[in-house]
């Protein structure tokens, strides 16, 4: 799986990192991270307000830092879906 | 004859512990704010034996007393803000500005400026966002000169100091400077001044409303994360501005400001002082609160909060990335010019 985390290094996107990481970890998935700091490219993913949380190419949350659940069932959803 | 026992099936299920949490916060919040000024004077004058009659005495009282109400005032107003603005997304704004004229589009923008939950920190992607929509760069202006300066932390802070009056004020002379200021950028075609990539940004995917599918425990407990976020971030500067207002309060004669800057001058110097300060709101309240009780007027004081909020410069060092150097000077200067004009309005009315 393909994570990216949108934000410029604000302290939520390091704290979402961390989350998505926990995530992966206790799913025990697979994943490659990237961190997408350029204000363009954050831009042209339609997110606003950062961080932003795109798996395979999708995003799937922006604007706030979610909890480990939300995002090891937006995980799962990816992975099923 | 046997009565059916009728069991409560939620004794407590989750919506009642959840009132009954926010309502001890909201409790205790009230006990607190009602009771801290008593706290300091008995701490303050009774334990320590401070003389409340000296200068000393009085600076600290104003200290520790200002820092604990304005810490308490923010922590309820950005609780009940950031919940009720859970309700309203960035996204929202831009699809709500998007088929917008210049003008009308400028007022509009600077209504949503400061309804929508914005951080400066995000005024990068959010430009870009709003251009590649199609929102007109004035009006997209508009939106980022009247978020930072006509938040919910000045609104409340200024109400618990000032009172209604001084607030509406407020309010409508930062409304006033986002709207003028960004319809006349609109009208210099600052477009030449923008980097050219901003409107190559094609936007792909669909776009997630942050706004949707949340919860009432999803609202409070962003509620309750952007309490602590916003406190974390801004202590330096309220504390050292708290610090700043105890000396004045204390040392500077009543009426000095009265007596020594009441010419015409008054304001531009208060623009001037202003915009290169960097504060937020809370930090720079305090401060605002001493100088107008020493005698300096109302207007003034206004303008000089005013530039101090709406222009900052980590937020330019960001948007440089957007704008051109051209731009951010010209935005600097418009701005400066409508807070400016904003200060020596409320003073002539006033």
């Amino acid at each position: 799986m393909e994570i990216k985390i949108l934000g410029s290094g604000c302290a939520n996107c390091q704290r979402l990192e961390a989350v998505a990481h926990e995530a992966t970890a206790r799913l025990g998935i697979d994943a490659t991270f990237e961190k997408v700091t350029d204000p363009g490219e954050i831009a042209s993913w339609g997110v606003m307000r950062t961080p932003g949380l795109v798996i395979d190419d999708e995003v799937v949350l922006s604007g706030r830092v979610p909890n480990t659940d939300e995002v090891a069932a937006l995980l799962q959803a990816s992975w099923s879906g | 004859m046997t009565l059916p026992t009728i069991e409560a099936k939620h004794p407590a299920g989750p919506g009642l512990r959840r009132s009954l949490g926010v309502g001890v916060a909201a409790l205790v919040w009230a006990a607190l704010y009602e009771l801290h000024d008593r706290f300091w004077t008995w701490l303050v004058f009774d334990v320590v034996r401070l003389d409340p009659e000296s200068r000393l005495g009085d600076a600290v009282h104003f200290f520790v007393y200002d820092v604990t109400k304005i810490a308490l005032l923010l922590t309820g107003v950005i609780f009940v803000v950031t919940v009720l603005r859970s309700f309203m997304s960035v996204e929202r704004t831009r699809a709500l500005l998007g088929g917008r004229r210049e003008g009308i589009g400028n007022v509009v923008a600077a209504g949503l400026g400061v309804i929508t939950p914005f951080c400066s920190c995000s005024a990068v992607p959010a430009f870009i966002g709003f251009v590649a929509a199609g929102v007109p760069i004035g009006v997209t202006l508009s939106f980022l000169i009247a978020s930072p300066l006509v938040n919910e932390v000045a609104i409340v802070l200024l109400f618990g100091m000032f009172g209604w009056k001084v607030t509406l004020l407020y309010i409508g002379g930062g409304m006033a400077v986002a709207v003028v200021a960004g319809a006349a950028l609109g009208r210099m075609h600052v477009e030449r001044w923008v980097e050219p990539f901003v409107f190559e940004t094609r936007l792909r995917g669909r776009v997630i409303d942050p706004a949707l599918g949340l919860t009432w425990d999803d609202r409070i407990a962003i509620g309750r994360e952007e309490v602590g976020t916003i406190l974390r971030k801004i202590w330096p500067y309220l504390l050292a501005g708290i610090a700043f207002g105890a000396v004045i309060h204390g040392w500077l004669p009543a009426d000095w400001f009265a007596d020594h800057a009441s010419g015409w001058w008054g304001v531009p110097l208060a623009v001037v002082i202003g915009v290169p300060l960097y504060s937020n709101a809370a930090g720079v309240m305090p401060l605002v609160e001493a100088l107008h009780e020493k005698g300096l007027p109302i207007g003034t004081v206004l303008a000089f909060m005013m530039s101090v909020v709406a222009l900052s410069t980590p937020e330019m060092i960001l948007l440089r990335r957007v704008l051109k150097p051209r731009l951010i000077a010209t935005y600097f200067a418009v701005v400066a010019l409508a807070i400016l004009a904003t200060g020596v309005g409320f003073d002539l009315i006033l």
